[in-house]
């Protein structure tokens, strides 16, 4: 499913976050969205799930505006959030079976889908336990197994590594492109670490609200005349 | 969306509420003793002060304890609506709050569930103080215990939809201590849960009509008419309107990015 987000602009009060940033997701592709803190990639995720109302711009999923069609276009979104939006005191059971009915599925749908996502997760065996006992990387997983349920198109990751360590931070970021391989999933994965980005990725960098560059990871350093992905964003940025 | 989608949506707000119900069963145990401490504590130094005289519903002279447990189970309802609202936007369900709006379902139907399903763990409560109640010698008749169950659930949809609002649109009033303060205690006092209204007339009457004015006043009537098996048209029609202005007002009215659900922190 491609998603085409045209001219989007957004302000807090007299702040602007976003400026008339457009981008096209292709279809089954892993995209790295790239930008230091404060670059608006939480508010830019805030519109694309529908926290945020849109101010100006649209976005279309699959051709359905979330602004004529949220409801259509709600169905073919998966999000995992930067802060953790598991109950800690519920199991992961519970947890999957929650997001499910909130999809309108059943009690049985909901534990079938919840079965065949924590298999395929390696975490069948965790299914009983409160998500309060899991380590991070594993409840990182299970939101990332909760947001595969509905069968969406699109997965949305803000920031997902965010608290965990180096090895799980690298085997997350491979699952998530196994997904995109496997399923076919488009998948827009935010992040300010440049090590979770290949230069093969197709990069989209986000700096004070302005998308600076959008391409092929290769592309935008030969553009930019620079060695590599981290020197492109420090030059860019000023940060990494 | 079919209607088993709403169907399955609804029962799954519902689950998870009575879940976390029971993971934290000890905290909503204690959430009895205020009620508890007003009823037995309270109520039995007012007795010898404050004497009722035979008013409706009741038929009979009647102690004060009976003529304050209404009011002490819309407190219960008070305080955990407004508790939840601010949970909902601001601390602890946030998490909850960002899955639940990732619904593809209309929000208002989500927020109203949410409420409601909120409202049904108070109601719980209410009656677990109901049956506590009946060893101070609160003893409405059997089937107001079930006539009751339409009025709580009204209050407690209205006065979660009014923590909703207030939690959403006033930021100076982000703290439990703040909403306390400004909405709790004046909402309590000011209505007809701990003096009959004629008493409140006799001794001022502009506070009578504030009294008349709260919503509160009219919710904690329902309830005490209806658990003594009485119609009090007045009580809930209005009750109800309110619930229906509250709820329309509060869920067309919902931003999350006035409140902490986007992010860790609220934007300015």
């Amino acid at each position: 499913m491609t998603i085409e987000a045209s001219n989007l602009s957004f302000r807090y009060g007299d702040k602007p976050v976003l400026r008339e940033v457009s981008f096209v997701l292709t279809s089954g592709r892993f995209h790295a969205l790239l930008g230091p803190n404060g670059a608006g990639k939480s508010t830019l995720f805030g519109l694309l799930t529908r926290l945020l109302a849109l101010q100006q711009g649209d976005i279309l999923l699959g051709g359905q505006s979330l602004k004529k069609q949220p409801a259509e276009a709600m169905r073919k979104i998966g999000v995992v959030f930067q802060q953790n939006a598991l109950d800690l005191d519920l199991t992961v059971r519970q947890n999957l079976q929650y997001h499910a009915a909130l999809h309108g599925l059943s009690r049985k749908e909901a534990r079938t889908r919840g079965d065949r996502e924590l298999e395929r997760f390696n975490l069948l065996d965790r299914a009983n336990d409160a998500v309060r006992q899991l380590n991070g990387g594993h409840r990182r997983r299970v939101e990332i197994a909760r947001a595969l349920l509905h069968e969406p198109s699109l997965l949305l990751l803000d920031e997902p590594t965010v608290g965990l360590d180096v090895a799980s931070r690298k085997a997350l970021n491979e699952h998530v492109r196994t997904l995109c391989e496997e399923d076919g999933l488009t998948v827009l994965w935010a992040t300010h670490l440049i090590e979770e980005v290949r230069t093969d990725d197709r990069v989209l960098i986000l700096h004070q609200g302005q998308l600076l560059a959008d391409g092929n990871g290769q592309a935008i350093c030969e553009a930019e005349g620079t060695r590599d992905l981290a020197e492109t964003f420090h030059s860019l940025t000023g940060a990494g | 969306m079919k209607a088993a989608h709403y169907w399955h949506c609804f029962v799954g707000i519902q689950t998870r509420e009575w879940l976390r119900f029971w993971q934290q069963r000890t905290r909503f145990a204690s959430a009895l003793v205020r009620p508890l401490l007003w009823l037995v504590v309270f109520a039995a130094g007012f007795r010898a002060v404050l004497g009722i005289s035979i008013i409706p519903p009741y038929e009979t002279y009647i102690t004060y304890e009976t003529y304050i447990a209404p009011g002490l189970c819309g407190m219960i309802i008070l305080f955990n609506s407004m508790q939840g609202a601010l949970s909902m936007v601001y601390d602890r369900e946030l998490g909850s709050m960002r899955v639940l709006l990732m619904s593809p379902l209309p929000r208002p139907f989500l927020l109203v569930t949410k409420l409601l399903a909120m409202g049904v763990v108070s109601i719980g409560q209410v009656y677990v103080f109901l049956l506590l109640a009946l060893l101070v010698d609160v003893e409405p008749p059997l089937w107001g215990y079930l006539a009751v169950l339409p009025a709580l659930i009204l209050t407690s949809l209205m006065l979660g939809a009014l923590g909703l609002l207030i939690a959403t649109w006033i930021k100076q009033l982000e703290n439990f201590a703040g909403v306390m303060n400004f909405v709790i205690f004046p909402m309590f006092f000011m209505s007809s849960a701990l003096y009959p209204l004629w008493r409140m007339n006799e001794a001022s009457p502009w506070l009578y009509w504030i009294c008349q004015f709260n919503p509160f006043t009219h919710a904690v009537e329902a309830i005490r008419f209806s658990l003594y098996l009485e119609w009090n048209p007045m009580a809930y029609g209005i009750t109800a309107g309110v619930t229906a202005v509250l709820a329309l007002l509060a869920t067309a009215g919902f931003r999350p990015q006035r409140t902490r659900i986007i992010g860790a922190s609220k934007p300015a």
